[in-house]
């Protein structure tokens, strides 16, 4: 294990693949030659390689049986779940989401994605790019991950050969284009890495069997691309969804009075507890507060409170609590956000959805909508198209299956202050949800609102 | 509500008064920690003035615990905001009192607002007991005992050959949560300790019989938590799951967070089973044969008296607890659990019956 500093960040990675691309192979490796893997697991991993005939006479490591977690993926040697690893170096702390590509790879990309800096897409070099890999990228678009990282696998099968490599870093440069992946507004770029899993080359160090990449292995990589946060917080306004009122009334924490807490000036406390979900805000700083049902009311942050400690300033994502000069009816599910930035909330929600379940979507379907901290009643009034992964066409329909991807129009039972998730990538996302058993039927994007409505067919 | 009356005359549950004697020690959100975090949190966000001149990529960025902290602390609060009646599994080991730390600044200058529950098998340390009653009345919280030996005693739970009694707190765990209506409880579960706990959500959703169905789980996306549930079902929550063992230790250090002694070097007396370092008391006898010798040692993890084993070591305060773990080769329950012995699939079928 490394010893990483203190002071290294935190940075979210998510692997996508197809079936025995070699990914599972790909995530042991990283963890093995970062030495995040510690002796007794390597121990049992070993003797199950060894009774399974791993390797063969050869022998080795199924580096695969250590992120294998559950009992039906190792008995059926697939990865049924996402599964989150951790390892460290003295740079960046890591966590990577280990999403399987065959079953449900839709419902495993989005959620591995959907949190991550960066994605790392496994292409089998002798397969070139797949259906499936168009399918992983176009995902991954949808979903505004900052940087793609396509790692070009079993390049040992291929005799190290520069021009596979070429041809199908020519074909991703083609898919991404045709996609949009890398041109403005969203900052996401495409790397392509030749790796072999299996052996090591550019994973954790650079191959001498292919000296004509010139580029670094996988790890640095990741060491060094800038995580969501960086590359976000400079151009985005102050949002802060509000998760409750903080209000002792008397009921002050006992520690906190033996130590000497001023409980008169306590007895009134009020604060509004939140996690900044875009930009920053600092104290004096002029703010609108968004609830439903009321106009915007302005008023000016006094103070930022993080348990005992007052801060000048706070970005996204620390944890804290706002005072404010007015005393104003705030309740969770409101956000607070810099005063002059928002547009109109509304009720009228246009947006993207990966379905993830396989209850299907059909028109005036009654869900419930969460977006940042408020629950909503919502009808979904149309389905407006179905993104053909294949073609990257949106097709006309009218309902939604499990895995797929479409375009929708909610109408919410109150007006939220929806942003396009283009941009946002935080306060433009939203959960659709089952209200008869609770279950996340679909992750949703908010896309720009079209204006007038143009189709009021389906008023309900 | 009847029901709810009638179901807290039912508790089991110890409440411990607040009284006006100071805990001695370090404690666990001082002044000077909440200060020193500050002053860290300083050295990477500029003041106003220069950030806004100069707006530069590299301003704002969390180090790595400050970024654990503020999702743990964002996770604490969602449950708190979403469910009715959340509870916090406490056992007084590291991880549930980071867990607890981190629910008393997530509500400061406020009380904890839930009660603590323990599954007490029995065979717990003595110290470690000690610890969590001068905790809980530190924090003037409420204190909700499940009891395994009242199972055993009932005839509602077998002793095992083994006389391991961690598998046996599941009923008793389930038991306290449908008596007492909880409809989350807090885990101190982290991801990294296991490979069945690699795949565990965040919020995680348990049946009526509190089983966990790792092939049928929600999608988890953004930070968007889910936590709606049924009637019957309830809510495992997982603040700290995206720690390590070093990042635990890492913030108990910087937070000059108190733990039980025996996470320290001490020396005590020991016996050799199962390549571990087992501690001689009343519930954890050797048998002939096993040779009982002075050492000293810590524990890594703290659990039931008789399968937890301890480790040699000279780390006598938290500082060098750090330097010792970073430089580990051996995980903190390959080392210390023999419950995870039992093959390689035990996590993963204790979790589904219930575990936490």
């Amino acid at each position: 294990m490394s010893t990483a500093l203190a002071s290294a960040t935190l940075f979210r990675f998510a692997t996508a693949g197809s079936v025995d691309d070699g990914k599972s192979t790909l995530v042991g490796r990283l963890l093995h030659d970062s030495k995040a893997i510690l002796a007794d697991t390597l121990d049992a991993v070993a003797r199950t390689s060894a009774d399974r005939g791993f390797g063969g006479e050869k022998g080795g490591l199924d580096l695969a049986l250590l992120t294998d977690g559950l009992r039906a993926e190792r008995e059926q040697g697939i990865t049924i779940d996402v599964a989150y690893r951790y390892f460290a170096t003295d740079r960046r702390s890591f966590i990577l989401a280990d999403c399987p590509g065959h079953v449900q790879y839709t419902k495993n990309t989005v959620t591995g994605a959907s949190t991550a800096d960066a994605v790392v897409v496994l292409i089998d070099a002798r397969k070139g790019v797949l259906e499936q890999t168009r399918r992983h990228l176009s995902v991954l678009h949808l979903l505004r991950v900052p940087h793609v990282v396509v790692a070009v696998n079993k390049v040992d099968l291929v005799d190290f050969s520069e021009s596979v490599f070429r041809d199908i870093e020519a074909d991703i440069r083609r898919v991404s284009k045709e996609l949009g992946i890398g041109t403005a507004p969203d900052h996401a770029d495409v790397l392509v890495i030749p790796v072999s899993a299996l052996d090591g080359d550019n994973v954790v160090d650079r191959s001498p069997r292919m000296p004509w990449y010139q580029g670094p292995p996988l790890l640095e990589v990741l060491e060094t691309l800038p995580a969501a946060d960086e590359l976000e917080d400079e151009h985005e306004a102050f949002r802060f969804p509000v998760q409750l009122a903080v209000r002792p009334q008397g009921a002050l924490a006992p520690d906190a009075v033996a130590r000497g807490l001023d409980v008169e000036a306590y007895r009134d406390y009020r604060a509004y507890a939140g996690q900044v979900a875009e930009g920053t805000v600092t104290v004096g700083d002029s703010v609108v507060v968004l609830s439903p049902g009321h106009e915007p009311r302005t008023t000016t942050v006094t103070g930022i409170d993080f348990a005992g400690t007052s801060l000048q300033t706070a970005f996204a994502p620390q944890s804290v609590a706002l005072r404010l000069a007015d005393e104003i009816d705030i309740a969770r599910g409101d956000t607070i956000a810099a005063a002059g930035t928002v547009g109109e909330s509304s009720a009228d929600l246009y947006g993207s959805v990966a379905w993830l379940s396989s209850k299907p979507l059909r028109e005036g379907a009654r869900v419930f909508v969460k977006h940042g901290t408020q629950t909503v009643k919502a009808i979904v009034r149309t389905v407006s198209g179905k993104l053909d992964l294949d073609s990257f066409e949106v097709q006309p329909t009218t309902g939604l299956e499990l895995n797929d991807i479409g375009e929708v129009q909610i109408r919410l039972a109150a007006e939220l202050p929806l942003e396009p998730y283009a941009k946002h990538r935080r306060t433009g996302a939203f959960l659709v949800i089952d209200p008869a058993d609770g279950n996340t039927l679909a992750a949703g994007m908010v896309k720009e609102h079209p204006g007038d409505s143009e189709d009021e067919r389906y008023w309900i | 509500m009847s029901t709810q009356t009638f179901s807290e005359e039912l508790e089991v549950e110890n409440v411990t008064q607040t009284g006006d004697q100071l805990v001695e020690g370090l404690s666990a959100d001082s002044p000077e920690a909440a200060h020193r975090a500050s002053e860290e949190r300083a050295s990477v966000s500029k003041p106003r003035g220069e950030a806004a001149e100069s707006p530069s990529a590299n301003d704002n960025r969390l180090g790595t615990l400050d970024a654990l902290e503020a999702e743990a602390i964002h996770i604490i609060r969602e449950v708190v905001a979403e469910f009715e009646r959340p509870a916090l599994l406490f056992s007084g080991g590291k991880d549930s009192v980071v867990m607890l730390h981190l629910a008393t600044k997530a509500f400061w200058p406020g009380k904890v607002p839930f009660p603590v529950l323990h599954v007490d098998t029995g065979h717990n340390f003595p110290e470690v007991i000690d610890f969590r009653d001068r905790t809980v009345e530190r924090l003037g919280l409420k204190l909700v005992v499940g009891s395994v030996q009242e199972f055993i005693d009932r005839g509602e739970l077998q002793e095992r050959a083994d006389g391991t009694r961690n598998p046996l707190q599941t009923v008793p765990l389930l038991d306290a949560i449908q008596k007492n209506k909880f409809d989350a409880v807090f885990g101190g579960g982290r991801r990294d300790e296991d490979k069945a706990r690699a795949k565990e959500r965040i919020l995680s959703l348990r049946d009526e019989f509190g089983q966990w169905d790792p092939r049928n789980q929600r999608p988890e996306l953004w930070n968007l938590y889910n936590g709606r549930h049924t009637v019957g079902q309830h809510v495992r929550a997982f603040p700290i799951s995206n720690w390590t063992e070093l990042d635990i230790w890492r913030y108990i250090e910087r937070e000059n967070i108190e733990l039980p002694g025996l996470y320290y070097a001490h020396e005590r007396e020991v016996f050799r089973r199962d390549g571990m370092w087992r501690a001689v008391g009343e519930v954890s006898l050797p048998n002939p044969g096993e040779e009982v010798i002075t050492k000293l040692v810590r524990y890594r993890t703290v659990g039931d008296m008789s399968c937890t084993g301890a480790v040699e070591s000279d780390a006598a305060d938290v500082a060098a607890v750090v330097v010792e773990v970073a430089a580990s080769t051996l995980t903190e329950r390959g080392a210390t659990r023999a419950d995870d012995r039992i093959s390689e699939a035990a996590m993963e079928d204790r979790k589904k019956d219930g575990y936490f």
